[in-house]
């Protein structure tokens, strides 16, 4: 793998910037709110020795919430992929920085979501978003960007230099009752990834309220065949 | 009275059946949206029926389920083999955007060849050559259901101790096959084949190209997703002799790109921008000397990757239209104006010689 200045538009970079959004997004996306790469500006990478072991990628890059407002961020960050004596994956430690990210804040739309799907006796479920012609209903897009937000979790913790994801398709979802002041939902989630182009699926449970954010509660990985032993990342 | 009560009834039925036909022709074709198998052969088939004097159909092949691998041949007929461009759609079953994009070139050089000067001289100088599906079997799977979708391979079944089916077609071209970027594992999405040249898809495309390879200019693949335009090689250590050359097309390919709706294409070699690759069909096609040969990936970047909304199908195509052009039109350019420019310049040169020396008699 380069070490030194990066080439903004190859893979090396492009891997590590959507490592830095998985990141952002667990911690800042919600229903409304889902940030996706819009252009490595400059990337450094350099192998670290001192503390944790591994390569280090320096990054300059802007990112577009494709949620709803549409707005672009210019983000720094630090991406370390750590290098381990075993044969266990170890996740990615991501430093992130972003302009106007403190602004931030609930908006009216995600106060209304919340109240109605909080209401007593709401209980949804849907499966394919989107449908098979790329099609989601206009009351589903939340559901759909609350799912890539909670995947993002997942996707985190399995990346690596030699993967790249992004969330293929929800297969479904189901509302769960909860006592906690949260919306509580279970999902089945089939990530992509392109190096290996393999469809990875994941159940996973999460909560989400407007001012806690996203939290997953729980991940299952779902084998694809009998003799699936892992994750990509895992071999 | 029975004569005329016949010739009623004759007229009523070459009524009826003349509405028959003529039904599919006032029926549009939506290009805006995706479409099954039944429906691309349909079309086909129509197409060449509607442009019988530029279009014909070939069939080049079989799939592995013995289905017909067909494309279309498109341009003015000539009685001497003429250059050519090829285009295939759909070597990947789940990338639904690629096939829709083939039928869209399809419909607008039809479209424009006889009001454009530019693509009527495409079309005297050169035959297209399109194949609208190629992963006929794989593409038609990944209709079947929900779980379906995502199907990526050939349908083949796998080797005797396995029980996943398919290979993926584009690694199992015979171009540095099984180097890199595979897997042996044949549950593997990325798993080339017992030998190179296993499916009889990328037979077809290998003996078609072969025979051919004379006349072919340019190869075109086209893929989703990932907004990237491939030039080969996909081992990383391999570079094409017009290395410079590619880069410099596929560059002003995606300045094009972006002209129409802002989307940005990233251009460079598959291990630099996207992943080391080997067996693919792009890099067999300038490896028999196709000297032109690229894999386009379309939109769009992630957010949905493979299933891209339907109201995205018509700027996808229209940007990816004008890139494909931007290539077309160099490659047509740098074969056949430089003969021109020649010759005029040959004339000039001429002329001015004979000004010169009849001045310097007097």
């Amino acid at each position: 793998m380069a070490t030194g200045d990066l080439v903004p538009t190859h893979f090396p970079a492009r891997r590590a910037a959507q490592v830095a959004l998985h990141h952002l997004n667990t911690h800042h996306g919600s229903p409304f709110r889902v940030f996706g790469l819009q252009r490595v500006h400059t990337a450094t990478a350099e192998d670290q020795v001192v503390g944790t072991a591994g390569r280090k990628y320096s990054l300059d890059f802007s990112v577009t919430d494709y949620g709803s407002s549409g707005s672009v961020l210019r983000c720094s960050a630090e991406v370390l992929f750590p290098r381990t004596e075993t044969h266990t994956h170890t996740p990615p430690e991501v430093h992130l920085r972003c302009e106007d990210l403190t602004h931030i804040s609930s908006s009216p739309e995600e106060l209304a979501f919340y109240q109605k799907h909080t209401a007593p006796h709401s209980a949804i479920s849907a499966h394919d978003l989107p449908d098979s012609q790329g099609n989601i209903s206009q009351d589903m897009q939340p559901f759909w960007h609350l799912a890539r937000v909670a995947a993002s979790f997942i996707m985190l913790r399995e990346s690596s230099e030699n993967t790249e994801y992004n969330m293929a398709q929800v297969a479904n979802l189901t509302q769960q009752e909860t006592s906690e002041k949260q919306l509580m939902l279970k999902y089945h989630v089939l990530l992509h990834d392109i190096v290996s182009q393999e469809i990875i699926h994941w159940k996973l449970l999460c909560s989400w309220s407007p001012e806690g954010g996203v939290s997953v509660r729980e991940t299952e990985w779902l084998p694809k065949c009998p003799h699936d032993t892992g994750p990509p990342t895992a071999h | 009275m029975q004569s005329s009560i016949m010739s009623v009834w004759v007229v009523l039925a070459l009524v009826a059946q003349d509405r028959l036909a003529g039904g599919r022709e006032h029926k549009s074709y939506d290009y805006t949206k995706y479409h099954t198998m039944d429906e691309i052969s349909a079309w086909m088939n129509q197409i060449e029926r509607d442009n019988p004097d530029v279009v014909s159909s070939m069939m080049y092949g079989q799939t592995y389920e013995k289905r017909n691998i067909t494309l279309l041949k498109i341009g003015f007929n000539s009685t001497t083999p003429k250059k050519a461009v090829w285009m295939d759609c759909g070597i990947h079953a789940r990338e639904w955007i690629a096939p829709a994009f083939c039928q869209h070139f399809v419909k607008e050089i039809l479209g424009s060849y006889k009001s454009d000067s530019k693509v009527n001289t495409l079309f005297k100088n050169l035959d297209f050559y399109i194949t609208p599906v190629l992963n006929m079997d794989g593409y038609i799977y990944s209709w079947i259901d929900n779980t379906t979708r995502l199907w990526r391979k050939s349908r083949s079944p796998g080797a005797e101790n396995c029980t996943c089916f398919g290979t993926d077609l584009n690694r199992n071209f015979y171009a540095n096959w099984g180097m890199v970027g595979i897997s042996r594992d044949c549950c593997s999405e990325i798993y080339n084949g017992p030998t190179a040249l296993s499916e009889p898809e990328a037979k077809a495309v290998t003996e078609f190209l072969g025979a051919n390879q004379n006349q072919m200019l340019c190869y075109l693949t086209i893929h989703s997703y990932g907004q990237l335009i491939l030039v080969p090689y996909g081992h990383p250590n391999i570079s094409a002799p017009n290395y410079d050359e590619l880069m410099e097309v596929g560059l002003a390919a995606a300045k094009v790109i972006k002209a129409v709706h802002g989307k940005s294409y990233k251009v460079g070699s598959s291990p630099d921008v996207l992943y080391p690759n080997s067996g693919s069909s792009r890099d067999f096609a300038r490896l028999i000397g196709i000297p032109y040969s690229f894999t386009f990936e379309l939109r769009d970047e992630g957010q949905t990757g493979f299933i891209l909304p339907e109201d995205q199908i018509q700027p996808t195509c229209q940007e990816a239209y004008q890139g494909a052009m931007s290539i077309i039109n160099y490659v047509h350019d740098k074969n056949f104006k430089s003969a021109a420019i020649t010759v005029t310049a040959t004339l000039w040169t001429t002329l001015i010689a004979l000004w010169i020396s009849s001045t310097s008699v007097l």
